[in-house]
């Protein structure tokens, strides 16, 4: 591969690293979507007791947790591309990934709240 | 790679209004909108759905309630096709870094395939859901 001169402040660091990111997080998703509707499935349907006790299993709730993480890395990926296609000027691009990174951040640690806080 | 000597400026025309988009490019495009769709609306929404629906059994009840209204199963039901079709679509890109259907006869297929997979499974849903 030809590297560029300059690097692109916000660009993608031309890694092969999120290429194949992007990959292993849909991996984690597709399995993590299969076990999920595989429960509601084997259960058929849930009432609000069962849908608490899925979550309130440890590895349920890990499971879910890795399908989040996978999830939101994924989209960093996704959107990060979109803001490089899209959003030229940079003082217009870095304030919007910005945004985009505190937010995924954000759901992030909602997401370890709704798993693991107190309910 | 090279790129050969140009004589000049090429002609750009790029109306996209008025350029038949081959499949595929029509199965990226909505994989990306799919893609910012899930970013947009699908993660927070499915976070907050999540939160309500464990909180308690009546605010789970009122969760159940909400989700019933038409207008929110019609918007439940975008996020469901954009969830399938970027699944979808995003398969074939796995397929076509392991040289599958990657040659321009099968990825017109597959581009077919993902997207019309993708709308008839959300057909199915939405009339389970209805």
């Amino acid at each position: 591969m030809v590297m560029p001169a300059k690097k692109h402040l916000v660009g993608a660091h031309y890694g092969l690293a999120d290429w194949l990111a992007q990959r292993v997080t849909a991996v984690v998703m597709i399995a993590y979507t299969l076990l999920f509707l595989g429960v509601v499935a084997w259960h058929g349907g849930l009432d609000h007791g069962a849908w608490r006790a899925l979550f309130a299993h440890g590895g349920f709730r890990v499971a879910t947790f890795l399908f989040v993480a996978a999830l939101l890395y994924h989209a960093w990926v996704g959107m990060r591309n979109i803001t490089m296609d899209y959003v030229k000027p940079l003082v217009v691009r870095l304030p919007l990934q910005g945004a985009i990174v505190a937010a995924l951040v954000a759901y992030a640690g909602w997401t370890i709240g709704i798993l693991w806080g107190g309910r | 790679m090279a790129a050969p000597s140009r004589p000049g400026p090429r002609p750009v025309y790029l109306n996209l209004l008025a350029i038949r988009q081959p499949v595929p490019a029509i199965a990226s495009f909505l994989h990306r909108v799919s893609g910012a769709l899930l970013f947009l609306v699908g993660i927070p929404a499915a976070l907050w759905g999540l939160q309500a629906s464990l909180a308690s059994p009546e605010r789970y009840e009122a969760f159940r309630a909400f989700v019933a209204h038409p207008a929110v199963k019609l918007a439940l039901l975008v996020l469901v096709w954009a969830y399938l079709h970027h699944l979808f679509a995003g398969l074939r890109h796995v397929l076509a870094d392991v040289h599958v259907a990657s040659e321009l006869g099968p990825a017109r297929r597959t581009a077919v395939l993902a997207t019309v997979a993708a709308l008839a499974l959300t057909l199915v849903v939405g009339v389970r859901a209805w």
